[in-house]
């Protein structure tokens, strides 16, 4: 390790509704490969955001190679030196690889672009990093894994001397994961600063030097990661927060009834001939890879997206779901992974939310029953426990828990019995986080049934009561919660690639 | 609860700057304040707030729809020609006028919601068609509909948007006058030329301002405007809300036909481009937020107001048309960039 590049100190930021970090600390050093750790929500992708200028920090001090800087947008950040592999990829589909890795400085040749050199330099970048992906190659046609390189190519290309990776091996087989690996250790040895954001212990272990975390948006502590154990982070991100008792067995009596049946169902690429079984109080995860299909599937059985085929069996009746006007009539309520763009209405009032989905029930006549939809929001208000002044504030002064807890009181207004949770806890702090998994449990004994979607290991085993692995748009394996193991879920996960 | 103050205080801003524009002018052009100006302003501006109302909805969704224009002219030379032509009772023809509207808007809403064009085009493309449908209709001739006077008594309809004759003047003659529109009955009363349009107006406003937040097509016109994706995943029938806001903003340009015709003499093919920017245009100085989502019919016709206030005002100040266009634009700007920032201070 050399000498300090890095240094944030009491990073301080508030949205409405939420004090997303408290007086944060964080030192970086040059060839350093620095861990970032927490729980979702814990406010480490908030804090790379106030760092690279995408956020605007209320109070404390960044010192960039001994000169305090605040940079006001990510360009700013990346002249200076300062890159971040993001976790959702910033690709444009339809450009050539080449043409996203140059994208915004495209070399000229008089007036003209030179795609001839952006190919060739990209070659240089990819060999350099002894990466196999074609220049020339549409963007949308490859692997979120070598799309992941090529963001990685265009952060190097930056001439960086700081790269933030957050979360690079969400999307990532094994094989890819030890090529990225071995990128970092390169990028080491040649004295660059290295953020790593994960949440996969193991991986910290092996790749990084020193280990930071971050708890509710606080700093916890900074350690040393070979001076410390598994047990220390894992103490250290968790805190006093008791989680609910993960499950051995299963809750669900063997002789539940099937209540969701789903058969070939398919979708396009990212939902092949898909069939699972649903039953009563049964929480089932859906396990698998970033693109593995997941949420396509969830929302192909909800109508969202069109079908080519399958059939739907709902306690056994065959059923017809072409719209979610259809899946809801039916009793089925999806939870959608992106909160803001498709489970709630944010510059709308809790009331507003919670009703959408059964107007029917609070019209009298032509007119909206504004009493009574206020009082049956207020009931759900209390039995969820929301925090809220009142039913009329809107949802976007919610904090992330309270808002799943809205879109959770949207389904259960309007009655439904299977409850599709597509990552239910992401952005959701850590003591909202053990109130949803309370609140699903609550709702699986009442006897709903609930898909969960997760791409969250921990939350997988410790809910599920029966796992289904995706891979590739596929099915690829079916594990009860007593045979579930971290490593039989991966090695289903990553089954049809390499 | 301190966002929906501000967002009330905007339409207050709008409803004491109609009233400061008009102050001001009459300050500069005592003549300006004389009952008859006031009464013309309030002529010409009719169907100009019906279709700012008709056109708040697709706004509200995050579109808009540009045949507006043509459209309310299309339908008006199609109504007249009926009545001159084919000897069609005005009633009648009123009510084909307005179902003309709402076909047009069931159209684009068809085009937009169901066929995904984009509501900027789809309505580009209609504006087109209906100027063309309505030379087609009128077989390129100017259509005068029936006139006040008219011998047969076929111009009845224009007493829907006043009554007529004398010269009493002032508050208390509009007043007289349009309680004596209410009571035809009482000759005593029906001696002033009186704003019953201007009734009908408030009538209308209070009508759909209650439909857009007291129904079920109100809150989901809204709904679909701020995120359409949760909209369509909480099982709302979102692909029909859509095209209802069409259909509404389609009658609502059938009655501003119908105002039109009223209003002037005679209904030329070829024109009413353009016209449909000055109720798009209040609207948006009324506070309709540019990408959907919020909006109140009040806001929309104070906005509406302004803007007729500039168009027909400024000339009383001795500025020639050309800078009143300025004038109008520069405001539209800055009530895009209040809505602009307004929307920004939320989410930072």
């Amino acid at each position: 390790m050399g000498e300090v590049i890095l240094t944030m100190k009491g990073i301080d930021k508030s949205f409405p509704g939420v004090h997303a970090l408290d007086h944060v600390d964080l030192e970086l050093r040059r060839g350093e490969v620095h861990a970032l750790m927490g729980e979702n929500g814990a406010g480490k992708s908030t804090l790379m955001k106030v760092l690279t200028g995408i956020y605007t920090k209320d109070s404390g001090t960044i010192t960039y190679e001994g000169k305090e800087v605040e940079f006001h947008n990510t360009h700013e950040a990346q002249e200076a030196g300062i890159v971040i592999v993001h976790q959702e990829l910033n690709m444009v589909g339809d450009l050539t690889v080449a043409q996203n890795i140059f994208i915004g400085r495209e070399f000229k040749k008089g007036i003209m672009i030179d795609d001839k050199k952006m190919i060739r330099e990209s070659q240089k970048l990819f060999e350099e990093l002894k990466i196999d992906i074609d220049p020339k190659a549409k963007m949308s046609d490859l692997t979120v894994g070598k799309q992941q390189m090529c963001e990685i190519a265009k952060a190097i290309s930056h001439k960086a001397k700081v790269i933030i990776f957050d979360e690079p091996s969400a999307a990532l087989t094994e094989k890819e994961i030890a090529d990225l690996f071995n990128i970092i250790r390169d990028l080491r040895a040649q004295n660059l600063g290295i953020i790593y954001i994960s949440h996969r212990m193991d991986e910290i272990k092996v790749i990084t030097d020193r280990v930071t975390v971050m708890r509710d948006g606080g700093y916890v502590g900074t350690l040393i990661t070979k001076d410390c154990t598994k047990e220390d982070i894992i103490n250290m991100m968790v805190g006093r927060v008791i989680y609910e008792t993960p499950k051995t067995q299963s809750a669900v009596p063997a002789d539940a009834p099937v209540v969701l049946k789903v058969e070939h169902l398919n979708a396009g690429r990212m939902v092949q001939d898909v069939s699972f079984e649903l039953r009563k109080g049964e929480i089932l995860g859906f396990s698998g890879l970033m693109g593995a299909g997941r949420t396509e599937t969830a929302r192909a059985l909800f109508g969202a997206d069109p079908k080519t085929s399958g059939d739907i069996y709902i306690n056994g009746q065959k059923v017809t779901i072409n719209s979610p006007e259809d899946a809801v009539k039916h009793g089925i309520g999806y939870l959608s992974e992106d909160r803001k763009r498709y489970g709630i209405v944010v510059q709308k009032s809790i009331t507003e939310n919670s009703t959408m989905a059964t107007m029917e029930e609070f019209m009298s006549g032509f007119l909206i029953n504004k009493g009574k939809e206020k009082k049956v929001t207020e009931k759900y208000i209390e039995e969820l426990a929301t925090k809220t002044p009142s039913a009329d504030q809107l949802v976007v002064n919610l904090s992330g828990g309270n808002q799943q807890k809205v879109v959770i009181a949207k389904w259960l207004v309007r009655n439904c019995d299977i409850l599709i949770f597509d990552e239910p806890t992401r952005g959701i702090d850590v003591g909202a986080k053990n109130e949803i998994y309370k609140l699903m449990n609550r709702l699986t004994k009442e006897g709903k049934s609930i898909i969960m979607i997760s791409s969250e290991m921990t939350e997988i085993l410790r809910m599920s009561d029966r796992i289904v692995v995706m891979c590739e748009g596929k099915k690829t394996g079916e594990i009860p919660i007593e045979e579930a193991t971290q490593e039989a879920i991966m090695d289903k996960a990553t089954r049809d690639i390499q | 609860m301190t966002k929906k103050k501000s967002v009330f205080s905007q339409e207050l801003i709008i409803a004491i700057l109609v009233i400061a524009i008009y102050l001001f002018i009459r300050w500069r052009n005592a003549s300006f304040g004389n009952y008859n100006t006031l009464l013309n302003i309030l002529d010409i501006s009719y169907y100009y707030v019906l279709m700012g109302i008709g056109v708040t909805f697709p706004l509200i969704t995050g579109g808009v729809d540009l045949s507006i224009g043509t459209g309310m002219i299309c339908y008006a030379l199609a109504g007249g020609y009926l009545i001159r032509f084919s000897g069609v009772p005005v009633w009648a023809a009123m009510l084909i006028t307005v179902l003309f509207g709402v076909a047009i808007g069931a159209v684009n809403g068809t085009l937009i919601s169901i066929m995904g064009l984009p509501p900027f085009l789809a309505t580009l493309c209609t504006c087109m068609i209906t100027r063309g449908l309505g030379s087609v209709c009128s077989g390129s001739f100017a259509i005068p509909w029936p006139t006040d006077t008219d011998p047969t008594g076929n111009g009845w309809f224009h007493s829907i948007f006043k009554t007529t004759i004398n010269n009493d003047s002032g508050l208390y003659g509009a007043l007289k006058g349009s309680v004596g529109a209410l009571f035809p009955m009482d000759k005593r009363l029906t001696f002033i030329k009186a704003p019953l349009g201007f009734v009908w107006i408030i009538l209308l406003l209070l009508l759909m301002q209650f439909i857009l937040s007291h129904t079920k097509f109100g809150r989901y016109t809204i709904a679909i405007g701020s995120n359409k994706e949760a909209t369509m995943l909480s099982g709302v029938n979102v692909k029909f809300y859509h095209v209802m806001a069409y259909v509404v903003c389609g009658l609502f340009a059938g009655l501003a036909a119908i105002a039109y015709a009223a209003y002037t003499p005679t209904v030329q093919p070829g024109t009413g481009a353009g016209m449909e920017l000055d109720a798009i245009g209040g609207a948006i100085v009324g506070g309709v937020s540019t990408t959907g989502g919020y909006g109140t019919i009040y806001g929309t016709v104070l906005g509406v107001y302004v803007i007729m206030l500039l168009k027909n005002g400024l000339p009383f100040m001795g500025l020639n048309a050309n800078w009143q266009q300025v004038i109008t634009g520069t405001v539209l700007i800055v009530a895009v960039l209040i809505d602009i920032i307004k929307r920004r201070a939320m989410k930072k």
